[in-house]
């Protein structure tokens, strides 16, 4: 018998299980693919845990709640903590700036004197602070972590409606909650294993900005576009374009990487773009971690299990 | 005001949608400045930018879709169709994009999409230049307004041809225009109320602000405040300095 269910076996889903597990909890875990994978988004994310970089564009709240976040991933999956280099082409000077005007807990520096083969790029800002880890890793861990305590995964396409007892629905979009909207993002995972890069790298640019993470065996991720649109269709020839354009200004030597993967979903976001803990009866719905997947799940997860063990309402908390 | 097709606007500045931090800073920037007009683009939505565009519709503003990234005339007619059945305006800004650097537009792929676009019951606000002659093409093609460029898109660079644009607002002393793309800060959306545009629409001088909602706000009250300068006829500036208090008759000492 379990004391809570958990639909969605993606970042939100498997991290609330775990920390409802580790809290005591008898915890009951479904997900329609039997486990995490290319039918979430998390499976296409970059895994940088960037709270200062992210608070440019997003509201404090992002850099504050996940300020702890490569704290809360070290125990379960291996986190690199070689912060973030931010840089712009040559005539994009203006958006360094920009950038760093504001953000905080950077630095001015010579790219090269962090990543030796970045020797063309005059000046960069080095967010020392942050980290990254390998997404996909980090979800079979967390699988892994939560079958060392006994849960598993059951495969089923689960209403919450149906299943009795306190329910956390991290379903993401498929809950389908009003003000919930699909953010379309594409990406691309290219071998280069002549290209050594220890840390993510951001490239500023008005038009086309672009990230690489950097991942084990000479393979990086690139991201990633942003579109207010609910389309699943492949990944376009344009977006394709601009991703690889971008890597190819960062580096030219990204002309011959192999390309090994092109991927494109929909990130599930609430208008302010900051994820929700809605409550819904003895439903906890935990949803619209948008862009901050991985940086917000541990934020989340802690704040859906204050509120089911003690009633503790989290500033992601919304109750009707 | 002059009117735009009909319709006259509560106030004279016009915002595009895109690129800000998320559409509750969209929302607070619209609500900040009074903003009546909101752009949207489809193109890079492939039709189905539907809860995003069901917010747009809740500003409860006037949406002005447009044809963003259609680099020929047959992309922007065919765009500008699909905007008419989702958004149910037969308004379209009008863009047709000629050079992917500058974005400038393509005054050829314009016209004859203007052109189609007017025969067709579309009442269309095209993205031009300063050129007159083109003006003049558009205006005979059936536009009833113009939108001429300040700058190019998103440089916010202000007004770059001053003689260019005070010379088609003289041209066409009756056309509604409103001053499309490239500002970047309120003192020139007030210089372009105050040379006789009717309204400005910008974007990413107000979306990539760091304070979107205030930067709408300060755009909202340099529109008002050029637009009363025009209608309080200013002054002619003049070489030789004239003294507000009268020289003659003051005692030496």
């Amino acid at each position: 018998m379990s004391d809570v269910t958990v639909i969605g076996a993606g970042v939100a889903g498997l991290f609330a299980a775990l920390e409802l597990s580790r809290r005591g909890l008898a915890v009951r875990l479904i997900d329609r693919g039997g486990g995490p994978g290319a039918h979430g988004c998390s499976w296409w994310a970059g895994g940088m845990l960037a709270p200062d970089c992210e608070g440019a564009t997003a509201e404090p709240q992002v850099a504050r709640l996940g300020a702890t976040a490569a704290a809360a991933w070290a125990p379960i999956t291996p986190v690199t903590r070689r912060g973030t280099l931010v840089l712009a082409m040559p005539r994009d000077r203006a958006e360094l700036a920009r950038f760093a005007r504001r953000t905080s807990r950077h630095r001015e520096i010579v790219p090269a004197e962090l990543e030796p083969e970045l020797s063309h790029h005059r000046t960069g800002l080095f967010f020392e602070a942050e980290a990254h880890l390998d997404p996909r890793r980090a979800l079979s861990d967390l699988v892994r972590a939560l079958a060392a305590r006994g849960v598993t995964v059951e495969t089923a396409e689960a209403d919450p409606a149906d299943i009795p007892g306190p329910v956390i629905d991290a379903r993401g979009l498929a809950a389908g909650l009003p003000d919930l909207r699909p953010v379309r993002g594409e990406m691309a995972v290219l071998h280069a294993p002549g290209i050594r890069l220890s840390r993510p790298v951001r490239l500023l640019h008005p038009r086309h900005p672009l990230y690489l993470v950097p991942r084990d065996e000479g393979l990086f991720m690139l991201g990633a576009t942003q579109l207010e649109s609910a389309s699943r269709a492949p990944v376009s020839a344009r977006a394709a374009l601009e991703l690889l354009s971008a890597a190819y200004a960062l580096d030219p030597r990204f002309a011959e990487a192999a390309i090994v993967e092109l991927g494109a979903d929909l990130r599930p976001a609430f208008p302010d773009n900051i994820p929700r803990i809605l409550v819904r009866g003895r439903v906890l719905h935990l949803n619209g971690l948008f862009r901050h997947g991985y940086l917000l799940a541990p934020a989340l997860a802690r704040q859906a299990a204050d509120h089911i063990l003690t009633r503790t309402r989290g500033e992601l908390v919304h109750e009707d | 005001m002059r009117d735009f097709y009909g319709v006259t606007l509560p106030s004279a500045l016009m915002l595009g949608t895109a690129r800000y931090p998320s559409p509750a800073v969209l929302e607070a920037a619209f609500r900040s400045s009074g903003a009546a007009v909101a752009t949207v683009s489809l193109r890079r939505e492939q039709g189905q930018g539907g809860a995003f565009w069901d917010m747009i519709r809740e500003l409860g503003v006037r949406v002005l879709p447009n044809t963003a990234g259609c680099h020929s005339a047959r992309e922007a007619i065919t765009t500008a169709q699909m905007a008419r059945d989702l958004f149910d305006t037969p308004w379209i800004k009008l863009e047709v994009i000629g050079h992917a650097d500058t974005l400038q537009p393509d005054p050829f792929g314009l016209l004859e999409a203007a052109e189609a676009l007017a025969a067709d019951g579309f009442e269309v606000f095209p993205y031009t230049t300063e050129d007159q002659v083109l003006a003049q093409r558009l205006l005979d093609a059936g536009c009833k307004v113009l939108m001429p460029w300040g700058a190019p898109i998103g440089s916010g660079l202000g007004l770059n041809n001053r003689y260019g644009l005070r010379m088609l607002r003289a041209a066409f002393p009756d056309v509604p225009m409103v001053i499309d793309a490239g500002l970047g800060l309120p003192s020139q959306a007030a210089e372009a109320m105050e040379m006789g545009f009717d309204a400005v629409l910008l974007n990413t001088a107000v979306a990539e602000a760091g304070d979107p909602a205030a930067m709408a706000r300060a755009f909202a009250l340099a529109v008002e405040a050029g637009a009363a300068a025009r209608a309080a006829d200013p002054m002619e500036p003049r070489e030789m300095a004239s003294p507000s208090t009268p020289l003659i008759g003051k005692g030496w000492l």
